[in-house]
């Protein structure tokens, strides 16, 4: 069947949600792992059957659930998540060094290049690879070892890997970023990690251009332009044409920079979809308005999308996993809410309609392009 | 055999629907029951305690016959009652959260 399969992460559970290419009438399967915290559902590109989740909770700790029939039937896999050496300290919230603990799973992300290898961003930051579907996991300790990792610390929600970006082209080449550390680049598939956050400037930290230390909250990259890279910092929208090295604020006419979120459109790679809030204390959209931004030109200009989204009295947020696009051809846009609604649009953001509506706490969309 | 009752949420992930009925190597101990449950059931592993046969995870308790037996060392030995199969050991998620 032509269509999509979007995969959500909430609070209290998973939830599948499914409609033709059409994209108008919709069916929603769930809760899946009905209870547990599920901070990320993701599927395969190389076989769009096989779904992970990542459910957990402060009870029973983190578990892995792989389908391999579209997210219709789940398994356990393995859910050991050993740090591969000593692990030392990174700095806790009142500047003390505190032992690195694994605390949760906080994004999945199945390889661009091979069907059992999928990868782990986890709290406290490191990133895990399986090779073997889930069964297994090993830590890449080049990242979590760089001599900076001392100085790392925790954002408000926990010292995460949370985003894991991969090269589509060169499977040595993977980005990831850490809350708040930073970005970080491997070009030998892992071994070894230079932070990239030249250009970044964070008024939070003492030294505002350091080398590590910022807070940035997601990557986006179009899979034809590897250079390219969009950030949604803590505060500040950034792009990079140089896969990192350097990046260059694109906040424009925002009314606020700061968010979660940042998507690229499925076929046009200056277009770029960020979800603005309030401010760093005000976790909720400005003035009551849920408007999703989109630049057609790669940044600094920006217009509100707001038909079919609430436009007074909306006070939810869209975290940092909760946005993603389809590739149909008319590209298709879904993000949820800290409401519990999963918006979509079928026409590049134009116009929006809720999904669902009432579903616990949204922490991440994900979409699947059948075909 | 032993009878072990698990939480909703680990007789989910576990795939059963009522107490289990388990073989304790002798002498039947707090972490041989533990060590029974995680080999008969594989997908619990660290969802009771930390991999490898570790410390119990902070929000579980385990009782029986009317006792906390949660800060009992591994190797205490288990009740007659549950050892005779007259009484569950039972896991809970703790009272936490709101």
């Amino acid at each position: 069947m032509t269509g999509v399969r979007v995969l959500v992460g909430t609070r209290k559970g998973a939830f599948i949600i499914t409609s033709d290419g059409d994209r108008r009438d919709w069916e929603v399967s769930g809760p899946h792992f009905p209870g547990w915290e599920v901070y990320h559902v993701a599927g395969s590109l190389l076989d769009p059957e096989r779904i992970y989740a990542a459910p957990s909770g402060g009870w029973f700790g983190q578990v892995i659930q792989r389908s391999d029939d579209g997210g219709k039937s789940w398994n356990p896999v393995g859910n050991e998540f050993r740090y591969a050496s000593e692990t030392g300290t990174h700095q806790w919230y009142d500047g003390t060094p505190h032992p690195w603990e694994f605390a949760r799973v906080w994004h999945l992300e199945p390889s661009l290049h091979d069907v059992d290898t999928v990868y782990a961003g986890v709290e406290d930051a490191a990133l895990f690879r399986s090779t073997d579907a889930g069964a297994t996991w090993s830590e890449l300790p080049g990242l979590r070892t760089h001599p900076s990792g001392s100085s790392w610390q925790p954002g408000a929600g926990g010292m995460c890997l949370h985003t894991v970006l991969q090269d589509p082209v060169d499977e040595r080449r993977i980005f990831a970023a850490i809350s708040a550390a930073g970005v970080f680049r491997t070009d030998d598939g892992g071994q070894t990690w230079q932070p990239k956050n030249h250009g970044l400037h964070s008024e939070g930290i003492p030294d505002t251009d350091a080398e590590v230390g910022h807070c940035v909250h997601r990557l986006a990259m179009h899979p034809s332009r590897q250079q390219t890279l969009f950030m949604q910092k803590h505060w500040d929208v950034m792009r990079s044409d140089d896969g990192g090295d350097n990046w260059r604020e694109i906040s424009g006419n925002l009314p606020t920079d700061f968010g979660f979120p940042v998507a690229v459109h499925a076929h046009e790679p200056d277009t770029v979809y960020v979800v603005p809030i309030t401010s760093d204390s005000h976790h909720f959209v400005m003035d009551g308005k849920l408007r999703v931004y989109r630049s057609r030109s790669g940044g600094d200009e920006w217009e509100a999308l707001t038909t079919g989204l609430p436009q007074e009295n909306c006070y939810v947020n869209v975290l940092r996993d909760a946005m993603a696009v389809d590739s149909l051809d008319s590209c298709g846009l879904y993000f949820g809410t800290s409401g519990g609604q999963v918006y979509a649009s079928a026409d590049s953001g134009d116009s929006w309609a809720p999904i669902v509506r009432d579903l616990p706490a949204v922490l991440s969309v994900e979409v699947q392009t059948l075909t | 055999m032993i009878r072990v009752v698990l939480p909703a949420h680990l007789r989910s992930l576990a795939g059963v629907s009522s107490e289990l009925s388990l073989d304790v190597a002798d002498p039947p101990t707090i972490g041989g029951v533990l060590d029974a449950v995680e080999s008969a059931h594989p997908m619990l592993r660290g969802t009771l305690r930390e991999h490898g046969g570790g410390a119990r995870r902070p929000f579980v308790r385990f009782y029986a016959c009317e006792e906390d037996l949660s800060h009992e060392p591994a190797d205490s030995l288990l009740p007659a009652e549950v050892v005779s199969g007259k009484e569950p050991f039972l896991v809970v998620g703790a009272m936490a959260g709101g």
